[in-house]
């Protein structure tokens, strides 16, 4: 009997690359998240990515769409000029905890608080990947990283943030989601909301952010298995999946 | 006969072991041969059990799996 190709790689990351992330880790979901949700909408050619910095620049060469590396933290001022001047393109912002919560803080919520017309996709994984495991803002309490080596304190260290439920105070943002890639069904969730996202982009409608809780196997200390346990059992207690907001619904 | 199929890139596996845990007919194994980067890729153990039903190839992070199905 003929068999039937179901899955396939997307177009939206290079053929026959190998990415250069760790074993395990997520970045390489969502890149392919993206890729298939653009190949979905017909739009693969219209993404245009202004990319943080940290282990999500690894991903500049891996996708096949125009990106702009961006100054450590502004990728959504950077998104705000690039789709003022392209309306027609799709543009992403695709940032890290360290990017986005940290040195980007300033950045996000402006853009939030214009309402700016591009989505924004976050990948929270609670620790600075690229630089060596420091302590990020959405660090655990509790958590060790190489300058929280006792596990964060609040009292010295501060409690995570929270980026979605911040960004859920602003009155101009039209979709905002937290998700997980941490099992199949949760990728397949992932997907729909960065399809959202998008068409609600593609239709003008304004800020779209969607937070991904991932995992970072490497600087977790953790083989990528139970990186998923840990992402179960302790990131989201404290990082509720779900939808924050969506004003299309509302309407 | 197989309802399905899955053809695995050796050189784009890291052996993250992903499609192993969430392979629902345990079709999937970690391998004992390497590929060039030294990761030990995956290799379809059960290849008549699989149902095409592509989990593995949405979990994979290097999109190292394709998969098909009976038309």
């Amino acid at each position: 009997m003929a068999m039937e190709k179901v899955y396939t790689r997307t177009t939206g990351i290079v053929k026959d690359m190998v990415s250069g992330f760790c074993p395990g880790c997520m970045h390489g979901t969502v890149h392919k998240l993206i890729g298939e949700v653009a190949d979905e909408m017909g739009r693969a050619n219209d993404l245009i990515r202004a990319e943080g910095i940290g282990c999500c620049g690894l991903g500049q060469k891996y996708v096949t769409h125009d990106s702009a590396i961006c100054l450590h933290g502004r990728a959504c001022a950077a998104a705000t000029g690039i789709k003022r001047n392209e309306p027609d393109s799709l543009v992403y912002t695709y940032q890290g905890d360290g990017d986005l919560a940290s040195i980007g803080l300033g950045e996000t919520m402006l853009a939030a608080n214009r309402g700016e017309n591009f989505t924004v996709i976050f990948i929270n994984n609670g620790i600075y990947g690229m630089t060596g495991g420091q302590m990020a803002p959405t660090t655990l309490l509790g958590m060790k990283s190489t300058t929280t080596p006792n596990g964060r304190i609040a009292e010295e260290h501060g409690y995570p943030i929270h980026m979605s439920e911040i960004i859920n105070q602003l009155t101009a943002p039209y979709y905002i989601e937290r998700t997980t890639c941490a099992d199949p069904a949760g990728v397949r969730k992932t997907k729909s909301a960065i399809r959202k996202a998008f068409e609600y982009q593609a239709a003008g409608k304004g800020f779209t952010f969607v937070e991904i809780v991932t995992s970072c196997p490497t600087n977790w200390g953790l083989d990528p298995i139970s990186a998923l346990d840990f992402i179960k059992e302790k990131m989201l207690p404290e990082y509720p999946l779900g939808v924050l907001r969506d004003k299309g619904k509302e309407e | 006969m197989a309802k399905g199929k899955v053809e695995i890139r050796i050189e784009s596996c890291k052996s993250c072991g992903y499609c192993v845990k969430f392979c629902p007919k345990g079709v999937l194994a970690i391998g004992e041969n390497v590929n060039q980067k030294g990761y030990q890729y995956v290799v379809a153990e059960n290849p008549d059990d699989c149902i095409g039903c592509a989990q593995c190839g949405q979990v994979c992070p290097d999109a190292a799996i394709e998969v098909y199905r009976e038309a």
